[in-house]
C-alpha cells in the first residue's frame, strides 16, 4: 500500500531530493516549500504522514505544528530538523509529533518512521471508524 | 623552616602581582595595618598611665623621704637644744643661788661640782674666773687654778652676752670638750665674774649616735664655719672641715638634696639649734630611701612588659585570624566568579557551535539527498548497476556526510549541555563521547586507553555536561602526567546499593605526598610556568560536589595516579525516563 506523504521544507533542493528518492521508493509524495501552500495542502487531501522542517521562514515548524494538530488531532507529523535542540523537540512532542530526526537524515530510517506513521494513521482511523459504527448502532437501534 | 610553614598564614604567599583582580586585597598590607592600629591605640594608653603612675609614685616616695628626714632632723634638734639648754640653765641656777663668795670655797664648789655631776651628768669641772681672766676658783680633774683667760673671746662674750656655749675645741688639755659660761655680778663688790663649766662630750655624742639610721645614714653637728663638731660615720674627722654647703640660718628645719664630692647623692637635713653655735646635720644616702622605689618601679615595668607580650600576641593573633577569614572569603568569590565566568564562556561557546552546526546540517542534508538519490538511480536503473566505482564513491560521499553529521551533532550536544538539567546516563556512553574528543591526541601519542565498563551498569541521573566537563579534565591530566606510549584505564562499578564507582588511572608521574593535600585547592599549580592556572582539578573538585558526589586521590610518584569518583544513583524521574527514550 503507498503511503502518502507531505514533504514541507524550504529547500528547494532538499525538497526535490528527498521527494524523489520516496517515490523511487514506492511513496506517494506531495511537497510544500512554503507554510502557506503547506496549510492548503494539508485542508485540500488526507496524507499518512507529513515530513515537517521545524525552521521555516514565515511560521516556524513548531507554530506549523500547532496548525497542523490543531485542525487534524489525527494527523502524524514526523519533525525533521538541523538544529537539533533538546528544548524544540521536547516541545514538539509535547504539541503531538510522533518523531522526531535530525538532518542529515538517513533515508531508511526515515521511511520506517513513515510506515509506521501510516500504520497508526490506519489504526486511528479504524477506531474512529469502529467509533462512528458504534454511535449509529447506539443512536438508530432499530 | 618547616616551623616557618607551619605558623605562617595561608594569605602569605598570595602573589598580588600575579592575578590581579582575582584578589581585591593586599592581605599583608591589611594585616600589618591592623597590627599597627591596635597596637597604637592600646599600647600608647598604657605606656601613658604608665609613665603617669611611675611619676606619681616616685613623687610621692621622695616627699615622704623629705619629710621622714625633716622629722628625724627636728627631734634630734629637739633632744640636743634640751640637753645643752638644760645645763646652762642649771649654771645659771647655781650662780644665782649661791653668789660669788661661796662659789670661791672650793669645798661648795666641789659640792655643787658633783651633784651636777650626779643629776645631769656630763660636767667634768667647775671653774670661777674674775673679770680680768683669772681663775679663782677651780674643782676638777686639771690643774686650771690660777690659770690666765684674759683676752679669750668666749670671756668677752660672756660678760657682754650674760651666757655662752662654746664651739667644741682641744683647748690646754687637748681633749675634744665644749664649755658653758655664765656671768655672775657679785653683789657685795659689783664685780663680775664668770662660772665656767667644761662638759665632756661623750654625752653629746651619745645623743647622735643613737639616732637610729637606716643604711649609710649619719648625724652630727658642725658650727656656724663648717667645722665639724661631733663624730661622724662618714663625712670626716672631728675638727675637720665637711664637705657640704651650709645653708643659711633658718630657725626651723630645712631638708635639700646634696651632692658630695663623689657624686653621691644624699638627702640632708639642717637645723640651726638657737643659743649655740651648732648646726644639726641629719644625712641619709638618696639612693638608700628609695630603694622601695626600686622594687616598685621593677614591679612597674614587669607588668608592662607582660602586658604588652600579651597585648601584641593577642593582637597578631587575632588580625592573622581576620586576614585569614578575609583571604578565604576572597577566595570562595574568586573561584566563584571564575566559574560564572567560565560558565558564560563555555555557553556563548554553545551557542556559536549550534549555529554553526545547524547551517552546516541543511547544507549538509541536501549532499546526503543528493548522493542517495544517485545511489537510487544506481540501484534502480540497469545501465549504471555495474559501474561499481562510482558506487563506491557514492558510498565514500554518504560516509563522509555521515560522519560530519556525527561531528555537527556533537557539537550541537555540547551547546545543549550548557543549561544545567539532569538526565539518566549511560556511562559507557559517557566515556566513549569524553574519549572521542581526545583520541587524536592519545594516537598521536601512542596512548593506550582502556575501558573496563560493564554492561549491566545502571544509567544514573546526573547533568551530562558537568559529567563530560570532569572525565575531559580527569582525561587530559592523565594525559598530561604522562610519557608517550603511557596507559589510561577508565573503570566503573556499582558500589553499593545507590553508588556508582569510576576510576580514572594512569601510570604517568606521580603526585608527590607534599602536593597531594593541596592539589584540590585552586590556583595550586606545578605547572605555573608554563601556564597552568590551577584550576583544572579545583573546578572538577567542585563540579563532582555539585553533582553530589565525592572524589579522593591515590599516587606514588613515578608509579601513577588514581582518580577515583563517587556518584550517587538518583531515583530515576520519570519525564527524564521518556525524554531519554522519545528524544535519543
Amino acid at each position: 500500500m503507498t503511503e502518502k506523504v507531505l514533504l514541507i521544507d524550504d529547500e528547494v533542493d532538499f525538497l526535490e531530493n528527498l521527494s524523489e528518492r520516496m517515490r523511487v521508493r514506492g511513496m506517494d509524495v506531495s511537497t510544500a516549500q512554503t507554510t502557506d501552500n503547506a496549510i492548503d495542502a494539508v485542508e485540500s487531501a488526507e496524507y499518512d504522514a507529513i515530513v515537517l522542517d521545524l525552521q521555516m521562514p514565515g511560521m516556524n515548524g513548531i507554530d506549523m505544528l500547532k496548525v497542523i494538530k490543531e485542525r487534524h488531532p489525527e494527523m502524524q507529523v514526523i519533525l525533521l530538523t538541523g538544529q537539533a535542540t533538546l528544548e524544540a523537540g521536547i516541545e514538539a512532542m509535547k504539541l503531538g509529533a510522533m518523531d522526531f530526526m535530525e538532518k542529515p537524515a538517513d533515508i531508511n530510517s526515515l521511511t520506517e518512521k513513515i510506515k509506521k506513521a501510516q500504520a497508526k494513521k490506519m489504526l486511528i482511523v479504524e477506531k474512529k471508524a469502529e467509533g462512528k459504527v458504534k454511535d449509529i448502532l447506539a443512536s438508530k437501534g432499530w | 623552616m618547616a616551623m616557618i610553614d607551619r605558623f605562617k598564614p595561608k594569605f602569605w604567599d598570595t602573589d598580588n602581582a600575579v592575578s590581579p583582580g582575582r584578589s581585591l586585597f593586599n592581605y599583608r598590607r591589611i594585616w600589618r595595618l591592623a597590627i599597627l592600629l591596635l597596637t597604637v591605640v592600646t599600647l600608647v594608653p598604657l605606656l601613658v598611665l604608665t609613665f603617669i603612675d611611675y611619676n606619681v609614685t616616685r613623687y610621692s616616695l621622695e616627699s615622704e623621704n623629705l619629710m621622714r628626714t625633716a622629722r628625724t632632723t627636728s627631734n634630734t634638734r629637739r633632744t640636743v637644744a634640751y640637753f645643752l639648754n638644760s645645763r646652762d640653765k642649771a649654771l645659771e641656777f647655781v650662780a644665782n643661788q649661791n653668789g660669788v663668795d661661796s662659789l670661791r670655797n672650793p669645798a661648795t664648789l666641789k659640792g655643787i661640782l658633783d651633784s651636777m655631776k650626779h643629776s645631769f651628768g656630763g660636767f667634768v669641772d667647775l671653774g670661777l674666773i674674775d673679770s680680768t681672766g683669772r681663775q679663782v676658783a677651780y674643782i676638777g680633774p686639771y690643774q686650771l687654778l690660777g690659770r690666765d683667760y684674759s683676752g679669750q673671746e668666749w670671756l668677752a662674750n660672756t660678760l657682754t652676752r650674760g651666757s655662752y656655749t662654746s664651739d667644741v675645741f682641744l683647748g690646754y688639755r687637748d681633749v675634744p670638750h665644749l664649755i658653758i659660761a655664765q656671768r655672775i655680778t657679785d653683789a657685795r663688790t659689783g664685780k663680775d665674774y664668770v662660772l665656767r663649766a667644761t662638759l665632756d662630750t661623750a654625752q653629746f655624742n651619745a645623743i647622735l649616735s643613737a639616732i637610729d639610721l637606716p643604711g649609710q645614714g649619719d648625724a652630727f653637728i658642725v658650727n656656724h664655719h663648717g667645722v665639724i663638731q661631733t663624730p661622724s660615720r662618714h663625712r670626716g674627722a672631728i675638727f675637720s672641715h665637711v664637705d657640704l654647703p651650709i645653708p643659711a640660718y633658718s630657725e626651723i628645719t630645712s631638708v635639700q638634696q646634696e651632692t658630695d664630692r663623689h657624686g653621691m647623692e644624699y638627702t640632708v637635713g639642717y637645723a640651726y639649734i638657737e643659743g649655740t653655735p651648732f648646726i644639726l646635720l641629719v644625712l641619709k644616702k638618696t639612693s638608700e630611701l628609695m630603694k622601695p622605689w626600686e622594687t616598685v618601679r621593677m614591679e612597674l615595668l614587669w607588668m608592662l612588659v607582660v602586658s604588652i607580650a600579651v597585648i601584641l600576641m593577642v593582637i597578631v593573633g587575632v588580625a592573622t585570624y581576620m586576614v585569614d577569614k578575609i583571604y578565604l572569603a576572597d577566595q570562595t568569590r574568586a573561584r566563584a566568579l571564575h566559574q560564572m565566568e567560565h560558565t558564560n564562556r563555555m555557553a556563548s561557546i554553545g551557542r556559536l557551535a549550534a549555529g554553526v552546526a545547524h547551517e552546516i546540517n541543511n547544507p549538509l542534508a541536501i549532499i546526503n539527498e543528493k548522493a542517495g538519490l544517485i545511489k537510487d538511480l544506481f540501484r534502480f536503473k540497469e545501465e549504471y548497476s555495474h559501474d561499481e566505482r562510482l558506487l563506491a564513491n557514492v558510498d565514500s560521499i554518504i560516509a563522509s556526510v555521515e560522519r560530519c553529521g556525527r561531528i555537527t551533532k556533537r557539537l550541537l550536544g555540547f551547546a545543549r549541555h550548557i543549561d544545567v538539567h539532569v538526565e539518566p546516563i549511560r556511562f559507557k556512553h559517557l566515556a566513549e563521547e569524553v574519549i572521542s574528543f581526545l583520541h587524536k591526541e592519545a594516537e598521536y601519542r601512542s596512548i593506550t586507553i582502556l575501558m573496563d565498563i560493564p554492561e549491566d551498569l545502571p544509567d544514573f541521573i546526573s547533568d551530562r555536561g558537568k559529567l563530560q566537563q570532569i572525565f575531559l579534565n580527569l582525561v587530559n591530566n592523565a594525559f598530561q602526567a604522562m610519557s608517550d606510549g603511557g596507559h589510561i584505564a577508565i573503570t566503573a562499578h556499582q558500589a553499593g546499593g545507590d553508588t556508582l564507582t569510576f576510576e580514572v588511572k594512569d601510570d604517568g608521574c606521580g603526585i608527590p605526598e607534599a602536593d597531594r593535600k593541596r592539589i584540590f585547592d585552586p590556583f595550586f599549580s606545578t605547572k605555573k610556568k608554563t601556564g597552568g592556572t590551577g584550576l583544572g582539578l579545583s573546578i572538577t573538585y567542585g563540579l563532582v560536589q555539585e553533582l553530589g558526589g565525592s572524589m579522593s586521590v591515590e599516587s606514588t610518584v613515578g608509579k601513577g595516579t588514581t582518580f577515583t569518583i563517587t556518584m550517587p544513583i538518583k531515583a530515576t524521574p520519570s519525564e527524564a525516563r521518556k525524554n531519554e527514550d522519545t528524544v535519543g
